[in-house]
């Protein structure tokens, strides 16, 4: 023991002339830039997906309903409450917020003696570190999923342009379980969906690699996988939550991927298809197309017996008469078909209603009856020159080329529209000038600039990667002929499309003309329907809506109660409204005749 | 060693083990009971003592009074939920569970982490020991009467904890460790209030040692006080500062080397007098060493670049099926994560191997026997065990 020993301890007294050190001020402290402190979250950016709700290992979110939040197609409605009474300031809710509305601020002390405000709705429920502008939030490049899409694989533009051959050659397995992968299963897509398909379910079938299971999710809700995996317009993709800090799931693709992966051969084991009872009643279908064919197949899971009436000699309706082969080949539109008439559903062909056989026939022999003709009338611009034979409804070119049968391909085409079966019409006429002179020569104009197009994006890259030229702004003023033949399109500058309220009313710049030099017209700007085989007694009984369409409920049934409704004539625009209101329809069907009276 | 039967007459008699033999009818013996809710105790542990006069004769330790069941917890747990709650097994170092269990599921994942998130692991592991060992300074001296040092060295420990929290957000639980990588670099003008932390903190251990170190109190009592006997370490896995101080080099950061210890110029400290004095000293020596760590660490790692590996969506993650054992140096020895996977998106099974056990319990339980009641404390905490991570 040294004297220093003793004595060096007392060298801490020294610390009795200095300033007291180490308080820091805990009121007015302000906490570091990343500090984790109480969660902010921006009300107009979250869309209620409950991601975070599912990564927090503590419980302590739960998404609530808030006043003033409505529920819209890409918003839940609700927002994430925290309880941090169980909240561990982890911030891995944060960093996978699927929006990035749920940030942290760096207040660093609340202080309050009831323990109830604890629970709040950050965002919703105001708190003074709301407008903070530090605090953590989630790092750049870290991330909790893979924000980018799996790529498509496609045929490069010079492998196509001359072919029918499909465009989109679908997912590998592990392209599929990569992209299944990226779902967070908020759900939000499915009511997007018109048929409110069961999308998390059948993803993450996908990434289990079970495809019976997916096959079965997707049959829930869609008789036609194989044509809504290559088709579809996919407006569940448009919401899917992905989309905020990448890109959106490549839903659509995932579904074709499904559905091609199953041989048709086990369909019925699988969906367990035989042995539903049988019932002793029947129903006709008016109509081959997606919502006839739903309708059918569903009324035949339903024990129900089927009779389809077709006009023309294949089933499909539009998704075989109208689209083309590139984009949906026939075998995987015949997959799905050969499923639903093996259940049993009769198909009669060549056989239109009016004509052919009369809706008071199939009254009489039906105990129901379910309509679904679309619409397959061209509809004209009406300008001067329309009448001339080189002047084309796009639908009925379309078709023909279906049937097999030569059309007219002139070596300067314009294409008048801007929706997709204008890119339709155009791409399929671009192919066969591919062969016939070597060379693309179509002008595709539209009302529409470009932003407004109604055609998909996609639909106009391929077709300008295809050498179509594409001229959006145009209204169509006149088809310029001389000695008989077609010179070309005349054109004025489209200021607008649609009035203050949104209704069709175009206005025009008449002093910027131009001319699109053409010897042949294809018209593509919609379809109108023909429905008059419904006669004149019934067609007296039956209301109509202020659009002058059939006046349906929300099972499809019309006025006249043995008869239903649905699909393209009662306003869809694509397959899987049609789909959906196939499935309704035999919901319907099957209420109606089940009621107890 | 203080050899404690000099100073009184035979009794009890021992074992051949060196443990006493004691029969408490014959009412020369009370038993008395040390925590869990006393000062000298380390967490919530207590122990059983028999002491005869104010000689301890028998000590059992008992633990249990903190178990949250965390490895059981983890089974429950998707892989990247496990992450929030691992840093909650030893509080004053979360750090070394987290680089534990992410580095884990990197190997089992076949995922490899950017150069600056190993970098940045390596830098946020030794603020870590810097920052508990401090803790611990002051609990160690705290435990002999001498308060005034527990109060300086809380105070620099709480600068550590401003630096963790820029880094970080976080003070005492830093989460910046999730598997893949880690959620940040340091932020701008970090390395200049590092470095002055550091100063304070260097004075602050100049002035320990005048009161503490050269302090007759603090000598009396600690020197030749609890000896580890280098035979020992084998015998009960003895690892970190505990094993070093009895002369025996092992650290994990120069055996296994892991992260960028290979590329930092240190010498592995060792003494050898192995009493509780060496101890605390050899502790000061790491305090100083970890100071030099970080200044090298902070020269060489880079200050911006990736630090995130690219993540499969970890709501969904499945780990393939293995097994490992990862491990990593703490302030008191080996610290271990043995982790078992079966394919699913869920740990079958992780055994958290944390040096307290050892320590805490066998050893304490060896070293209590002929040390005074007025000691254990002392002896205790110059063992610097944890409770949480003997209770996972
Ligand atoms: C060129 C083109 C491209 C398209 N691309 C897409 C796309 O990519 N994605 C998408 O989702 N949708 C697309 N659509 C729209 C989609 O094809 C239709 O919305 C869908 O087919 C409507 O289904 P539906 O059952 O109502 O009618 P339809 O498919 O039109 O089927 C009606 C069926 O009824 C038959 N029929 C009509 N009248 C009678 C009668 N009196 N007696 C017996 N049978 C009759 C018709 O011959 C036809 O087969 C496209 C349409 C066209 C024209
Ligand atoms: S910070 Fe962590 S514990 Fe808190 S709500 Fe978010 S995920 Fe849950
Ligand atoms: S993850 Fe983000 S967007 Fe989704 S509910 Fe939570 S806060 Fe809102």
């Amino acid at each position: 023991m040294r004297l220093k020993d003793v004595l060096s301890p007392f060298l801490a007294w020294k610390n009795l002339f200095r300033e007291p050190v180490p308080i820091k001020d805990p009121v007015n402290r302000q906490a570091a830039p990343r500090y984790r402190g109480f969660h902010v979250n921006d009300m107009d950016v979250c869309i209620g997906c409950g991601t975070c709700e599912s990564i927090c290992q503590n419980a302590a979110i739960d998404m609530v309903p808030v006043e003033g939040i409505e529920t819209t197609r890409e918003d839940s409605g609700l927002r994430p409450r925290i309880d941090y009474g169980r909240c561990c300031w982890c911030a891995l809710c944060v960093d996978i917020c699927t929006t990035g509305s749920l940030t942290m601020s760096n207040e660093y002390q609340w202080i309050d003696t009831d323990p109830e405000v604890f629970r709040f709705i950050p965002g919703a429920d105001g708190k003074p570190w709301d407008k903070r502008e530090l605090g953590y939030r989630k790092p750049d490049n870290y991330e909790l999923y893979n924000t980018e899409r799996t790529p498509m694989p496609e045929l490069a533009p010079e492998d196509r342009d001359k072919s029918f051959i499909e465009i989109v050659r679908g997912y590998s397995k592990e392209q599929a379980i990569r992209e299944a992968d990226r779902c967070v299963e908020c759900g939000i897509c499915i009511a997007t969906c018109p048929a409110h398909m069961g999308i998390p379910q059948y993803i993450a079938a996908v990434r289990k690699n079970d495809m019976e299971e997916a096959l079965r999710v997707l049959y829930e809700t869609n008789p036609l996988p194989e044509v809504c995996g290559r088709v579809c317009t996919h407006k569940c993709e448009t919401v899917c939550s992905m989309q905020y800090k990448g890109d959106p799931l490549s839903i659509r693709w995932l579904k074709r991927y499904i559905a091609d992966q199953v041989p048709l051969e086990k369909y019925k084991e699988i969906l367990a298809a035989d042995g539903f009872e049988q019932k002793d009643k029947k129903v006709a279908v008016i109509g081959a197309g997606p919502g006839g064919l739903s309708a059918a197949y569903y009324l035949a899971n339903l024990g129900y017996r089927v009779n389809v009436y077709e006009a023309l000699p294949e089933p499909g309706g539009m998704t075989r008469y109208g689209i083309p082969e590139y984009r949906l080949p026939y075998d995987p539109l015949d997959k799905d078909i050969e499923y639903i008439r093996s259940l049993g559903v009769k198909m009669h062909f060549n056989t239109r209603v009016g004509k052919d056989i009369t809706l008071e026939k199939l009254h009489a022999d039906h105990d129901a009856v379910f309509a679904a003709t679309g619409l397959h009338l061209g509809r004209s611009t009406r300008v001067d020159g329309t009448d001339h034979p080189r002047v084309f409804q796009a639908i009925d070119l379309l078709r023909k080329v279906t049937e097999g049968k030569e059309i007219e391909v002139a070596e300067k085409i314009v294409v008048i529209g801007g929706g997709n079966v204008a890119m339709d019409i155009a791409r399929t006429l671009a192919r066969l000038q591919n062969r016939k002179y070597g060379k693309v020569g179509i002008t595709l104009t539209s009302l529409e600039t470009e932003d407004i197009m109604p055609a998909d994006r996609e639909e106009i890259v391929e077709s300008r990667e295809e050498a179509i030229r594409i001229e959006p702004g145009w209204g169509p003023q006149s088809i310029e002929i001389v000695n008989d033949k077609i010179r070309g399109l005349k054109v004025l500058r489209c200021l607008s499309v649609f009035d203050e309220n949104g209704r069709f009313s175009p206005r025009f710049d008449k002093d910027e003309t131009n001319f699109f030099e053409a010897d042949m017209v294809v018209e593509a700007i919609g379809q109108g329907m023909d429905i008059t085989y419904i006669g004149e007694a019934f067609g007296k009984e039956l209301a109509l809506t202020e659009q002058r369409k059939i006046k349906v409920d929300a099972f499809c049934q019309s006025s006249l109660p043995w008869l239903f409704v649905g699909g393209d004539i009662t306003g869809g625009t694509d397959a899987i409204t049609a789909i959906a209101d196939g499935h309704r329809a035999a919901k319907g069907i099957d209420k109606y005749l089940n009621r107890e009276t | 060693m203080a050899d404690a039967s000099k100073y009184r007459d035979f009794f009890p008699p021992k074992n051949p083990d060196g443990t006493n033999i004691i029969d408490l009818e014959s009412h020369k013996f009370v038993k008395i009971w040390q925590g869990p809710q006393h000062p000298g105790i380390t967490g919530n542990m207590s122990l059983e003592l028999i002491i005869q006069g104010d000689e301890v004769m028998e000590c059992k330790t008992h633990v249990g009074y903190l178990h949250r069941g965390f490895e059981k917890l983890m089974e429950r747990r998707k892989f990247i939920q496990c992450f929030p709650l691992v840093c909650r097994i030893a509080v004053p170092e979360p750090d070394f569970n987290e680089y534990c269990f992410a580095a884990t599921v990197e190997e089992l994942a076949g995922i490899q982490i950017p150069e600056a998130a190993v970098w940045m692991r390596t830098l946020i592991l030794e603020m870590s020991r810097l920052t508990s060992f401090l803790m611990h300074l002051g609990g160690q001296s705290g435990a002999f009467g001498l308060g005034v040092v527990a109060q300086w060295t809380n105070y620099v420990r709480d600068l550590m904890l401003d630096r963790f929290e820029e880094i970080s957000g976080g003070r005492i639980y830093r989460m910046h460790m999730p598997p893949g990588g880690v959620r940040g670099l340091t932020p701008d003008g970090f390395d200049a209030r590092m470095e002055e932390t550091l100063r304070t903190i260097e004075d602050v251990m100049k002035d320990v040692d005048t009161t503490l170190f050269n302090n007759a109190v603090f000598k009396r009592r600690s020197v030749g006080l609890g000896y580890i006997d280098p035979a020992w370490v084998d015998l009960y896995g003895i690892t970190g500062p505990n094993a070093r101080a009895a002369g025996v080099p092992k650290d994990v950061r120069k055996d296994y080397p892991y992260l960028k210890y290979p590329e930092l110029d240190f010498d592995v400290i060792t003494a050898t007098d192995s009493d509780i004095y060496t101890r605390t000293d050899l502790r000061r020596r790491e305090i100083l060493l970890s100071i030099d760590l970080i200044r090298q660490i902070l020269v060489k790692m880079p200050k911006t670049g990736e630090y995130m590996a690219k993540m499969p969506n970890v709501l969904h993650w499945q780990i393939p099926k293995g097994e490992t054992y990862i491990r990593s140096e703490c302030t008191r020895g080996e610290y271990g994560f043995y982790t078992v996977t079966d394919g699913s998106g869920y740990p079958r099974r992780v055994n958290v191997r944390g040096p307290s056990y050892t320590h805490a319990v066998a050893l304490m339980e060896r070293m209590a026997i002929d040390c005074n009641i007025a000691d254990t404390a002392g002896l205790m905490l110059s063992l610097h065990t944890y409770p949480p991570e003997i209770e996972r």
